[in-house]
């Protein structure tokens, strides 16, 4: 694990890319990538609880390694970032209502957003340090709204296209998805030291 | 009498989703790990069944404590409840198959986020009782099973020329190496939907 912190970014931005490539999050990445406007304000708020979750994992993960409760990992984590997804509903209500009213009933959803587990969990999984994980959560949280940006803007196209009945939908979606992750392998490669 | 319909409907709860609500092709509900992991045909099926034990054991034991849990807190205490449960498969997968546990890797603490069993838990065993929780629990469990098989087999014939580790066709095959790749599960996937969605058409038109 000596990568360094901007290696790490990039990787997790590009080449690894939380939705892309790893498969994280394709709930919301299929759900609210209909229309920019709200693209957007869903991948700030999921990256901004990404970044919460992940420091308090490396928190917690250092307390349950020194109460050597280490079978109360995942629980304690999911409970965490239940309470941080909460604290961010409450925020956004008090400071932004139309932004809350926008996003409905994918904000409490982040709570079952696998990128969000998916930060603690792996950078816990390859022994990060804190500055390591820092970096993770946040190109993890860039790539994740990357990605949702890049999609909302080829859907929005596809609304004035004809498409043939039996491909509207899910498996149009999926496709597109397919050759949006075809192309992101092409980014396979940076960011690792030769 | 009440007892034969009584069985009629559990049998309605357990085939509801094998085929009518399948949680993969019908309701694309547990999207991540359905495409992480579905590499090849025996890691589908390792998932599959971790997902369903999971899935069957919450779903009981949630509608057995569906009167005891105070409606604010219900969906944090379903998600300590399966949480707990994922830690015992995570557990057990290690002990019994170190070589899945590796292959699976964090997706199998991931099944915490499946939004299958919430969604089970919120929609069918808060208001029923065990029996048919367990037995709908367990139709959606084997329905995802299916699915993952689905994508699992066609992804590893295509991809390496093998159905669970046996090679099929001989040495001059040339492995389709994007199908084993992320892209592969994406297309896969959306292949099958694909078809599906013809099927349901042209049976819609055959009717009209």
């Amino acid at each position: 694990m000596d990568e360094s912190l901007g290696q790490i970014f990039v990787i997790t931005l590009l080449s690894s890319n939380f939705v892309l490539a790893m498969f994280l999050g394709l709930c919301p990445f299929l759900g609210v990538s209909g229309k920019l406007e709200t693209a957007v304000p869903m991948g700030i708020a999921t990256s901004f609880v990404m970044l919460v979750a992940s420091l308090c994992a490396y928190g917690l993960n250092w307390l349950l390694g020194y109460f050597e409760l280490e079978f109360l990992r995942l629980i304690s984590y999911i409970v965490v970032i239940a309470s941080t997804v909460q604290l961010v509903e409450m925020a956004m209500k008090r400071f932004s209502p139309a932004l809350f009213r926008a996003l409905g009933i994918y904000l409490p959803l982040i709570t079952t957003n696998c990128a969000v587990l998916g930060v603690a969990l792996f950078q816990t999984a390859r022994g990060y340090d804190f500055g390591q994980s820092v970096a993770f959560s946040l190109g993890g949280g860039a790539g994740f709204t990357l990605a949702l940006v890049l999609m909302a803007g080829v859907r929005e196209r596809l609304k004035l296209s004809d498409i043939p009945g039996a491909m509207q939908g899910t498996a149009l979606s999926l496709m597109l998805a397919g050759l949006l992750s075809l192309a992101f392998m092409g980014f396979g490669g940076i960011g690792v030291s030769r | 009498m009440t007892a034969s319909t009584k069985q009629i409907t559990n049998m309605e709860q357990l085939l509801e989703g094998i085929w009518k609500q399948n949680p993969v092709f019908v309701m694309t509900l547990g999207m991540c790990p359905t495409l992480a992991v579905t590499v090849s045909g025996f890691n589908a099926l390792g998932m599959g069944v971790a997902t369903a034990f999971v899935l069957v054991c919450s779903a009981g034991l949630i509608s057995l404590l569906r009167n005891f849990i105070p409606k604010e807190v219900r969906i944090a205490t379903y998600i300590v409840i399966i949480a707990t449960f994922v830690t015992l498969v995570d557990y057990i997968i290690q002990a019994v198959s170190l070589a899945l546990y590796d292959a699976l890797g964090a997706f199998i603490q991931l099944i915490v986020v499946n939004c299958i069993i919430l969604g089970r838990a919120e929609a069918h065993a808060a208001k029923n009782p065990p029996l048919p929780a367990v037995l709908n629990a367990f139709g959606m469990g084997i329905g995802f099973t299916i699915g993952l098989l689905a994508l699992g087999c066609v992804r590893e014939i295509l991809g390496a020329g093998k159905l669970f580790g046996v090679s099929l066709f001989g040495a001059s095959f040339q492995p389709w190496v994007v199908m084993v790749l992320p892209p592969g599960g994406f297309f896969v996937l959306g292949g099958w939907l694909l078809l599906f969605a013809w099927w349901a058409k042209r049976k819609e038109s055959n009717h009209g």
